[in-house]
């Protein structure tokens, strides 16, 4: 049995500022992590493997340098990698990473499930892992919340609909998005570090996804186009309040008076 | 393919593209610029290439007839026939967005003995509501619900389709979009129709303070979903639309998600429907003041929300956090503590009727937005806003 678990780096730091003048986006630095959701999806992987004995690869699409994020996930308890990886897939939006990611577990053999985390911290769209089960024809659950049974035809697991509890089955070939706090996620443990030195890495490039539309993938294949960056504009007219800390808090009070929000009485 | 492409004649190997690019995606390899994966297509090392050196280069694609496309579908989001309140301001949104282009908003529910609910969005002045009402439709199921949605966009064709970002719409709508091979744009705060209804989507983008407006001019039906309490509910008015009783084969309906169990959700207080927020974020270190802001919550007879640090170090559950891994909220009044104010937060809670930030570093983004704008140390604001309001009480 192999599960696939879909990763992603990330920047370290969410400050982003655009130059005024020459409109050019500025982070603060240029490192990276593993995108934190992931971490509960690998420590999914590492519950469902204890049951099934199953081989947990990564995979990942992005720049050479996003090999070390597979590392981290052998660090976390990954066996295999795979990178995507090729300057055809630049560009892509939603539906082309998806695709791209789909045509890249299709180069593993024989996978049985496959876990995303709930949204990376970058993008926030929570849209990738849906998409790659459409792409692949097979179920998915999004935003488990608990994994209530685990055998080798299939998951039970607990899924929050908002207003609604459902404990609901899924046999493989399946796709999982795990909720923060369905596992505690351990710490990249040092061992496991020093024993993934031979774990093997593939780097894909597109040529090398057998079947992958070429069409399908990077600008090519993305239907949305980002028109312009944009930072916003605050057309709020801000009062700061001057004074002392008791001074500001009596003027606070008193604005909450008046608005009534505070009773005249409280 | 497309993409960019450098001009090695023009380039100079200046280094700035590569300097510039804010996701690292230019590198110079053996004496030249190359593009890797990471590149989001942001086109600013060709706005600022001095050399002109960087070009895009457009595939030769078919022109959609837009024509062929018509109407604004919304997705209706509900449990067991209690329509979901997103619902009803998306319609409000259609209709702005309709009415733009001179076409007709209808609806798309989905469940299982669910046309008396149906028949009260007629009262909000949409053209149709479709109802696929099944027994095998009573719970969501994605590969299920996106095989009715997928006979429903076939025979009505619809230019737009909105879905609230719910925790089933987010599921359901990536699902469908990728069946079309469309876009999708998630959690749109501002949607804009153009005449040729092309539909301007935006979004803050890239986790920071960036906003990105995203277009789909070339793909029908146009995907967007947009969250809860982001958009003005549509307001009731005579009723001119039908409901269609729809039905899907059989055999369509075999999901492979077997249910077990379906129970009610313990309802918690929802921080979307509270009026008074007190916000609190990394600016507070300590349990002390943690419990004085508690306090304060309860004197205003508010609530208390978070940003995303506080989630992640265990002090309160996800269910109270802003923001767009959070919640978003529109309440009377929103006190936020400790908080900076990064794009991430802000998107969930700027539609809020009145803002007062409290922190210590003047020049953090949340002041921006914020009516009113306290420089304080938090732990010692607080102590002073209970003792004003208590010293008050005595009197």
């Amino acid at each position: 049995m192999n599960i696939v678990v879909c990763i992603k780096q990330v920047p370290a730091t969410q400050k982003v500022n655009v130059d005024p003048v020459t409109g050019v986006l500025k982070r603060d630095g240029v490192e990276t992590k593993l995108n934190p959701y992931d971490c509960y999806a690998m420590e999914t992987a590492l519950h469902i493997q204890k049951k099934t004995k199953a081989k947990i690869h990564v995979i990942t699409m992005g720049p050479n340098s996003a090999v070390d994020v597979l590392k981290e996930g052998f660090s976390l308890g990954a066996e295999e990698g795979w990178l995507l990886t090729d300057r055809k897939f630049a560009g892509a939006d939603v539906l082309a990473t998806s695709y791209a990611i789909a045509s890249g577990i299709r180069q593993i053999k024989d996978v049985d499930l496959i876990i995303c985390g709930k949204q990376t911290t970058d993008g926030d769209t929570a849209q990738v892992g849906p998409e790659i089960a459409e792409v692949l024809n097979i179920p998915h659950i999004s935003w488990v919340q608990e994994l209530v049974d685990v055998d080798d035809k299939g998951l039970t697991v607990r899924q929050d609909l908002s207003e609604l509890d459902m404990i609901a089955t899924l046999p493989y070939p399946c796709l999982i998005t795990v909720e923060k706090g369905i596992f505690q996620p351990n710490l990249p443990s040092y061992r496991k570090k020093k024993a993934a030195k031979d774990y093997p890495i593939h780097f894909l490039t597109a040529d090398q996804c057998e079947g992958l539309d070429q069409k399908r993938i990077g600008l090519s294949g993305s239907p949305t186009q980002v028109e312009r960056i944009f930072t916003p504009e605050h057309d709020v007219k801000t009062m700061k309040l001057e004074g002392t800390g008791s001074e500001m808090a009596r003027q606070v009070v008193k604005l909450l008076r008046d608005e009534k929000i505070l009773e005249a009485g409280e | 393919m497309a993409g960019l492409v450098i001009d090695e004649k023009k380039c100079v190997l200046c280094g700035l593209c590569a300097k510039q690019c804010p996701f690292q995606a230019m590198q110079i390899i053996n004496g030249k610029v190359e593009i890797n994966a990471a590149c989001k297509m942001c086109r600013l090392c060709l706005k600022n290439c001095p050399k002109q050196a960087i070009f895009e280069q457009k595939d030769d694609v078919t022109v959609l007839d837009k024509s062929e496309w018509k109407d604004i579908l919304v997705y209706v989001e509900h449990t067991d026939g209690k329509i979901h309140p997103v619902t009803i301001e998306l319609i409000g949104k259609a209709l702005e967005l309709a009415k733009v282009i001179h076409q007709k908003v209808r609806c798309l529910m989905i469940g299982s003995e669910i046309v008396e609910a149906a028949d009260s969005l007629l009262d909000y002045g949409v053209h149709s509501v479709e109802v696929y009402d099944n027994p095998q439709l009573r719970y969501f199921r994605s590969d299920n619900y996106t095989e009715v949605f997928e006979d429903c966009i076939l025979h009505l064709k619809p230019t737009v389709v909105l879905v609230g970002a719910t925790v089933s719409g987010r599921s359901l709508a990536p699902r469908v979009a990728a069946r079309f091979q469309t876009g999708l744009t998630a959690d749109c705060t501002v949607l804009e129709m153009r005449e040729n209804t092309d539909l301007v989507q935006i979004r803050p983008a890239f986790g920071g303070n960036i906003m990105a407006q995203i277009l789909n001019t070339n793909h029908r039906p146009q995907f967007a979903t947009v969250r809860y309490k982001v958009m003005d509910p549509a307001m009731k008015q005579d009723r001119v639309g039908e409901i269609h009783l729809c039905s899907i084969e059989d055999k369509k309906l075999c999901s492979k998600i077997g249910i077990c169990k379906v129970e009610p959700k313990v309802q918690q207080k929802n921080i979307s429907d509270a009026d008074v927020l007190i916000a609190i974020g990394r600016g507070v270190k300590d349990e002390k003041t943690i419990q004085l802001l508690e306090k304060l919550a309860q004197i205003l007879h508010g609530e208390i929300a978070c940003s995303r640090p506080l989630v992640e170090s265990g002090r309160y559950s996800v269910d109270r956090q802003i923001g767009l891994s959070g919640r978003t909220v529109k309440p009377k009044l929103i006190m936020t503590f400790g908080i900076s104010g990064a794009i991430q937060f802000t998107a969930g809670m700027k539609g809020a009727e009145k803002i007062i930030a409290v922190n210590l570093d003047e020049n953090a983004p949340i002041f921006e937005l914020a009516h009113v704008a306290v420089v304080a140390d938090v732990s010692e604001f607080v102590q002073k806003m209970i003792e004003e309001v208590e010293g008050k009480n005595r009197v």
